[in-house]
């Protein structure tokens, strides 16, 4: 059989009866059952969506852009740069703000999925990467305070050792340990953030974003209802 | 930027904030926190009930 082009060829070869017991197979089956393109990348959004307190997962999201993308500059020029240039002291200041405006989306994002009881309707996973990512990004922070290179790092891990070595965690995360908190901070954590993200935002699509509690009838008069009991339908999903 | 109005917008901005100096804190029993994040969890708890109270823009809604 000839095709005109590699892609052709490529998809005349997919999904071929004999092949369908193979890892390739199976696995792409089951992340396109999972993850359909659709609602991988929807075109819209339920309508109780349209609510500011459903912003701050998508700013928590950009600003960790910022931070990633800031830190990568970090990394290529290294101490001095962002020390004594003006530059340097740009983007460095940029790391840091976006990591204030980091946290300070997460919080009020963790905030509204806390009153809206986020883990319902099967998304106890979406919740608990979220947590996750909450977590490490702590940890995630806290060695960028050790990472800095000036007196305030020094200064920060002499305060810390003695609480990381109440835990008896010390032998194998040393604060004094420059090198070792460097890599945890531009490798292992950033890659376990990253990760969590990724999964986090991965659930967010699969189950859909958490809908609102129903209203309780006995609060809305007769027109509200009618209203509320359209725009829900099963899981709070958009009737229409 | 000339360096005079360099000088000037830095003593403005010192007059309106200041951050070269020890932190301020705030006891509260024994809670401690200093004045800098109560600042910014004052902020976080605004900037939550403004996102469940603010009405949210509806152009672009192609279902109404």
């Amino acid at each position: 059989m000839r095709f005109d082009s590699a892609e052709e060829g490529l998809a005349a070869q997919a999904d071929l009866p004999e092949d369908a017991l193979q890892w390739s197979a199976r696995l792409r089956r089951a992340g396109v059952a999972a993850f359909p393109p659709g609602r991988l990348l929807p075109d819209r959004q339920p309508a109780y969506v349209a609510s500011w307190i459903y912003v701050f997962g998508a700013l928590t999201l950009a600003a960790l852009a910022i931070v990633v993308a800031s830190g990568m500059v970090l990394a290529i020029e290294g101490p001095t740069w962002w020390h004594l240039s003006r530059v340097g002291l740009f983007v460095n200041s940029m790391h840091l703000w976006g990591v204030e405006l980091f946290f300070f989306f997460m919080v009020v994002h963790l905030w509204g999925k806390f009153f809206m009881a986020a883990w319902r309707g099967r998304r106890r996973a979406t919740w608990i990467t979220g947590v996750l990512s909450f977590v490490v990004s702590i940890a995630a922070a806290f060695t960028g305070y050790l990472s800095q290179q000036n007196f305030d790092s020094q200064w920060i891990g002499t305060q810390a050792k003695d609480g990381i070595n109440a835990t008896g965690a010390g032998a194998f995360f040393n604060v004094l340990n420059f090198g070792q908190m460097l890599m945890w901070h531009i490798l292992l954590l950033p890659l376990a953030v990253g990760v969590l993200v990724i999964v986090h935002v991965l659930l967010v699509r699969r189950r859909g974003v958490v809908p609102p509690f129903a209203p309780d009838p006995g609060d809305l008069v007769a027109s509200e209802a009618v209203t509320a009991a359209t725009d829900l339908g099963v899981d709070g999903m958009a009737a229409r | 930027m000339t360096r005079v109005t360099q000088a000037f917008v830095a003593r403005l901005a010192d007059s309106v904030i200041n951050l070269n100096g020890p932190g301020r804190y705030v006891h509260w029993g024994f809670i401690q926190i200093s004045v800098a994040n109560l600042v910014v969890v004052a902020l976080m708890i605004v900037v939550f009930v403004a996102a469940i109270f603010l009405p949210f823009p509806e152009h672009g809604r192609r279902d109404r």
